[in-house]
């Protein structure tokens, strides 16, 4: 085992040549899905190494056929970030700052909600839905996808909350402001960070979510790119380079947020207790 | 697990100041408000499933259930059924298999790359970054092009092998046979999992002062005897939630496994998630699924007690 001190023995270029090394291994499958899915012969035979000769067929493929569920995945990701964030952020500043009686219980609570599984959630929810008629509604997968994100944007922007000085917002009240007009006019800009980080995990476990889109919908109605990959799996399983390039295009929010977010995504993680 | 969240310590300080105000009851009704939407939507989507899930696993549920909304209630018929099935006792089995499986490789390879990238060298921020990459595809996808990689015949894997001179002839049957299925299963999901348990421990070291560890090697501590006697003992409440989250997350899996296997071949990679999916939405026995997913539950809150007392000390401090 190695120690974490600036006593090194090894070369720092070793260790930058090692890194990529790891790096080049654990990325593999991700290179494969890339290069799988630029070979529109690899859907019959074995996969070359290398896309020598790349062609976007397959993407032409997977957009006229999972098109439809993409844009679905982007409408119900986005409407679960605005729910969720829309409950969460009211909620974790009164918990920060409202010293309300059984708060730190509701506290406990959230947190032990993230550990209720998924599945027992879909179970007793669906008889729930299908008398409700939310059964293949964009409402009712938006509603319950924001339960994913609900518990993270609670604990972390209550987290960030509690350290905004009462006083600020007691100013503006003295201004005339009411409570919750100091809240979106003060406490919401101050907490922007904390609102893109959890608004941004938010959307990540709405995109990624199967498990609601696999219960709570019986026809293709609302179809999210996960359930559509899944069933693309199962009827076109010769088909493999279009599968890939579906792959492809579902793994891209994941990559431009960490990209462009990726001060958040850090700090979302260490921030608080994800999935 | 209601019965966890019991403990609710009043705090008194703000309360007494808000009540030395005019109208106290009123403003106290108004700072509900804040609370109130979020609370109600936690009740609708986590406290009504948990409590429907106990009604309805003594509930007789068939397919025609919501045509005429007849669900009788059948005592304990449900939950004998359930554990006379074979399927669920493999189920248990596989999920414990899994679980530990999972968070063995994942806990090991994380903490060695957390340690890895704590020496400082050039792009190890920007490596650390991308290797992200894996656990923020959704399940789905990962598992996806994970089946592709470990197909029998036009897998990379066994070409690859076999180019090496590794494989057998007809190659490694990843997937196709049921000895093997599982063990696949659990190297996918520690390639998933990796990410994660890095970014955490990775956070937890570095909060380790340095001045310890220049202390250690003043004392002429060798790198083994310092992490053994430093690095793990310092690490231990991050260890705990590492370890404790990767369990919740692992323990109820269903994605991975429906779409790299379906839980074939012969049953073998079937765990208490999708045994209670097939259950429900395949058998549309929502009463014996709800069996399953009681289980799960049980399982997942004896381990929700060790994550509360871990991040007891978080709370003390009213973080």
């Amino acid at each position: 085992m190695k120690r974490p001190t600036s006593l090194l023995r090894v070369r720092p270029v070793w260790n930058t040549a090692a890194a990529l090394l790891i790096l080049a291994v654990l990325l593999f499958p991700v290179y494969w899905m890339l290069n799988a899915a630029l070979q529109p012969e690899s859907s019959i035979a074995a996969t070359e190494w290398f896309p020598v000769s790349p062609s976007l067929k397959n993407f032409d493929t997977a957009i006229s056929t999972q098109g439809g569920s993409l844009l679905t995945s982007f409408v119900v990701a986005l409407g679960a970030v605005v729910v969720c964030l829309a409950l969460a952020a009211p909620a974790a500043y009164g918990l920060a700052q409202f010293g309300l009686r059984g708060g730190q219980g509701i506290v406990f609570a959230t947190l032990i909600t993230q550990m209720v599984p998924g599945i027992v959630i879909a179970n007793a929810l669906y008889s729930a839905y299908a008398q409700l008629d939310l059964v293949n509604s964009y409402l009712g997968l938006i509603l319950a996808d924001a339960s994913l994100g609900l518990p993270f944007a609670v604990v972390l922007l209550r987290a960030f909350m509690v350290s905004i000085p009462s006083e600020v917002v007691e100013a503006a009240m003295v201004d005339g402001a009411n409570r919750f007009t100091a809240f979106v006019r003060i406490v919401l800009p101050m907490s922007r960070n904390a609102m893109i980080t959890a608004g941004l995990f938010t959307f990540l476990f709405a995109w990624s979510d199967f498990m609601f889109a696999l219960t709570l919908n019986t026809t293709d109605d609302v179809k999210p790119i996960t359930l559509g990959i899944y069933q693309f799996v199962g009827a076109h399983v010769s088909d493999w380079g279009a599968v890939m390039a579906t792959a492809v295009l579902s793994a891209v929010p994941a990559a431009i947020l960490l990209v462009v977010a990726q001060k958040y995504i850090a700090a979302g993680i260490t921030g608080g207790s994800v999935k | 697990m209601t019965t966890i969240t019991s403990p609710a310590p009043a705090s008194g300080a703000a309360e007494a100041k808000s009540a030395a105000g005019r109208a106290p009851l009123r403003r106290g009704l108004l700072r509900w408000l804040f609370v109130a939407p979020a609370l109600a939507y936690m009740a609708l989507f986590f406290g009504y499933p948990l409590v429907r899930n106990i009604v309805m696993s003594f509930q007789h549920y068939t397919p025609k259930t919501y045509f005429t909304g007849e669900a009788p209630f059948n005592g304990l018929d449900n939950w004998r059924a359930v554990f006379a099935d074979e399927l669920f006792t493999d189920a248990l089995w596989h999920t414990a298999l899994f679980t530990a499986g999972s968070l063995l490789g994942q806990f090991t390879i994380g903490l060695a790359l957390a340690v890895f990238f704590s020496r400082r060298f050039r792009l190890s921020g920007f490596v650390r970054a991308v290797l992200l990459l894996p656990w923020l595809v959704p399940m789905v996808v990962s598992a996806v092009v994970w089946r592709r990689i470990l197909d029998q015949d036009h897998g990379m894997l066994n070409t690859a092998l076999h180019a090496a001179g590794l494989a057998p002839q007809d190659g490694v049957p990843w997937l196709s046979s049921p000895g093997v299925a599982l063990l696949s299963a659990v190297l996918v999901n520690i390639w998933i999992g990796i990410p994660f348990n890095m970014v955490i421990l990775y956070g937890g070291l570095q909060e380790i002062p340095r001045d310890l560890y220049e202390a250690a090697s003043l004392d002429g501590s060798g790198p083994w005897r310092t992490f053994r006697s430093i690095t793990l003992p310092m690490l231990r409440p991050v260890i705990t939630v590492v370890l404790v989250l990767g369990f919740m997350s692992t323990v109820k899996i269903l994605d991975l496994i429906l779409a790299l296997t379906s839980g074939g071949p012969a049953d073998s990679t079937q765990t208490l998630g999708t045994v209670t999916y097939q259950l429900s939405f395949l058998q549309l026995d929502f009463g014996q699924g709800a069996v399953v997913g009681n289980v799960l539950i049980l399982i997942s809150a004896v381990f929700a007690v060790l994550y509360l007392r871990a991040n007891r000390a978080d709370f003390g401090k009213g973080k």
